[in-house]
């Protein structure tokens, strides 16, 4: 029997395997297919101090082995959630969340992150200093590492729970970055968010996306997320969220070689919904393939 | 929502650029006014495509080849197996049709209207249904409508074929009805609205993530909020919707 569970940030999970934001909305719409506590956890949708209706139509667009979205942190913001979204969870999912927070100041990230500290279905917060979708806030906090120093510690100011910070792979030096987070008190990173990237419509001659860029995710971004997490584990000894493109349980088990505690999961949830349960299930095969008995052994591996 | 594979029994072109392909599989669930969202080789994102009939083993969808998803799918035999997601979507209302409600379906926007002709016809209503077109090589389903007791009214805007010009023409011609079900180009769901006095629903059309809700990537403003068109969608009530 192989040993699935790892620990992130002292709390010990069944599996590595995390819903990302943005792709699992707050559970609902897959605890409608499957029981969602198969799951370690799940990362639910980015949120913000005030509501969001996020960017104009189209946010969507095809691109090769991924896609772009530019959905602008739509979210109900922040009391909402605490007080419609999170006992409509608890219906579904008895396990810890992660609560996924934006901001457009370092009061927003502050207020939103105090509040949902205090909820106890939350575990771990995830601050996402990297979205490439807003304009004014979100990326501009995770492309310094003056703005990440100064997110990371006003948060960690307000909150007792572990404080994950979300980076963005559109730097010259991500692992610097983490560095500063780390230094700030940081208790974990989480990386990468979506790359920026564009199309155009060949008819229109415009590009498909109503706020033009959009953030590109899929299989085709993995190996720029596994060289960044690679970089970053020899940079921090914090753990590290691994993210993009991750499909399968072997993409699982290479990014926790790259240096991974966890792994999240994001797009190929919005194209198989069984996505994750199906990672889940398929991951103590491959770890048998792999000759892996305990999972977290594997972490760091490659280095 | 189900995640099912369909076989495809036939796929024949039967317009301008238009396609007709019959699936079996498992249909439970699925309702007028949905749609299945299509994994196809090669492609990331699904495909989401309007259902236009269905029984208890088979699937008819209806569709137009405008880009690379919709032209692989026009080359695909007899046997070919497809990965769907079903029953997506919150389909049109039966309920507030009343006795004569009126069906419009402009191009693309046809195939949807069967199924809900065919299911309003079995409720005992008086369905009169508006097909409108560009020309008389785009015409599709007028016989099928026929067949299953709908007065129908068929506009072309080269006025080749029917009445000439947009679907809002035929209005004139229809008399009375009471009830608007309709799907369409915005611009012509746009008409509609404002050539209609009657109550109904309509049904847009969005870029889509994932097509069950969880991305957020096909919001729309309605007067009762934000809704996800592939969701709380694609249908809204005529009341609710933002031009």
């Amino acid at each position: 029997m192989v040993n699935t569970k790892i620990s992130l940030c002292g709390i010990e999970i069944d599996n590595p395997v995390i819903p990302a934001s943005g792709t699992y909305g707050f559970g609902y719409e897959f605890a409608e297919l499957y029981d969602i506590n198969c799951l370690g956890t799940f990362s639910f949708k980015g949120t913000t101090k005030d509501a969001r209706f996020g960017n104009p139509t189209p946010r969507i667009a095809e691109c090769a082995s991924g896609m772009l979205n530019a959905v602008g942190l739509q979210n109900p913001g922040v009391e909402k959630v605490i007080s419609e979204e999170l006992p409509k969870l608890a219906k579904v999912f008895n396990k810890k969340v992660m609560a996924n927070v934006s901001g457009f100041s370092l009061e927003d990230y502050v207020y939103t992150c105090e509040k949902l500290d205090k909820q106890e279905q939350v575990g771990w917060l995830e601050v996402n200093i990297s979205c490439p979708n807003v304009h004014g806030g979100g990326m501009s906090f995770g492309t310094s590492c003056e703005s990440a120093y100064e997110v990371t510690k006003a948060v960690k100011a307000v909150t007792t729970k572990p404080v994950i910070i979300k980076l963005s792979p559109n730097v010259t030096d991500i692992a610097s970055i983490a560095a500063a987070c780390e230094s700030a008190g940081a208790d974990a990173i989480s990386m990468i968010n979506t790359l920026m990237g564009m199309r155009i419509n060949l008819k229109t001659r415009k590009p498909i996306i109503a706020n033009k860029t959009g953030g590109y995710s899929g299989p085709a971004i993995m190996p720029v997320a596994l060289r960044m997490v690679y970089q970053v584990y020899e940079a921090v000894k914090i753990p590290i969220v691994g993210m993009g493109g991750i499909s399968t349980a072997e993409d699982v088990i290479e990014m926790m070689l790259a240096g991974a505690t966890a792994v999240e999961v994001g797009a190929a949830n919005l194209i198989d919904p069984y996505a994750c349960k199906n990672i889940i299930d398929e991951l103590p095969k491959a770890m048998e393939k792999y000759r892996i008995n305990d999972l977290k052994e594997i972490i760091g591996g490659a280095h | 929502m189900k995640q099912t594979v369909f076989e495809i029994i036939s796929n024949k072109k039967i317009a301008k650029d238009v396609y007709e392909m019959v699936l079996m599989g498992d249909t439970q669930g699925i309702a007028p006014g949905q749609f299945v969202n299509i994994k196809l080789e090669g492609l990331y994102l699904r495909r989401p495509i309007s259902v236009c009939d269905y029984d208890e083993k088979t699937l008819t969808l209806v569709y137009k080849v405008v880009g690379k998803g919709t032209e692989q799918m026009s080359t695909m035999s007899k046997g070919v197996k497809l990965d769907l997601l079903t029953g997506l979507g919150n389909g049109y209302d039966s309920a507030k049709s009343g006795e004569m409600p009126l069906l419009i379906g402009g191009g693309v926007g046809v195939p949807p209207m069967y199924a809900q002709a065919k299911k309003l016809i079995f409720e005992g209503k008086t369905v009169s249904v508006i097909l409108g077109f560009n020309a008389s090589d785009e015409i599709f389903y007028e016989e099928e409508f026929k067949k299953i007791g709908a007065r129908v009214f068929v506009t072309t805007v080269d006025g080749s074929v029917g009445i000439k010009g947009f679907v809002t023409d035929a209005l004139s011609e229809v008399g009375e009805y009471s009830y608007v079900y309709t799907c369409g180009p915005e611009v012509m769901l746009k008409a509609v609205y404002n050539a209609t006095v009657v109550s109904g629903q309509y049904s847009f059309e969005e870029r889509m993530g994932c097509g069950f809700g969880a991305c957020m990537g096909c919001t729309c403003k309605t007067k009762y909020g934000n809704k996800r068109i592939c969701k709380d969608g694609p249908v809204l009530e005529k009341e609710e919707i933002i031009w």
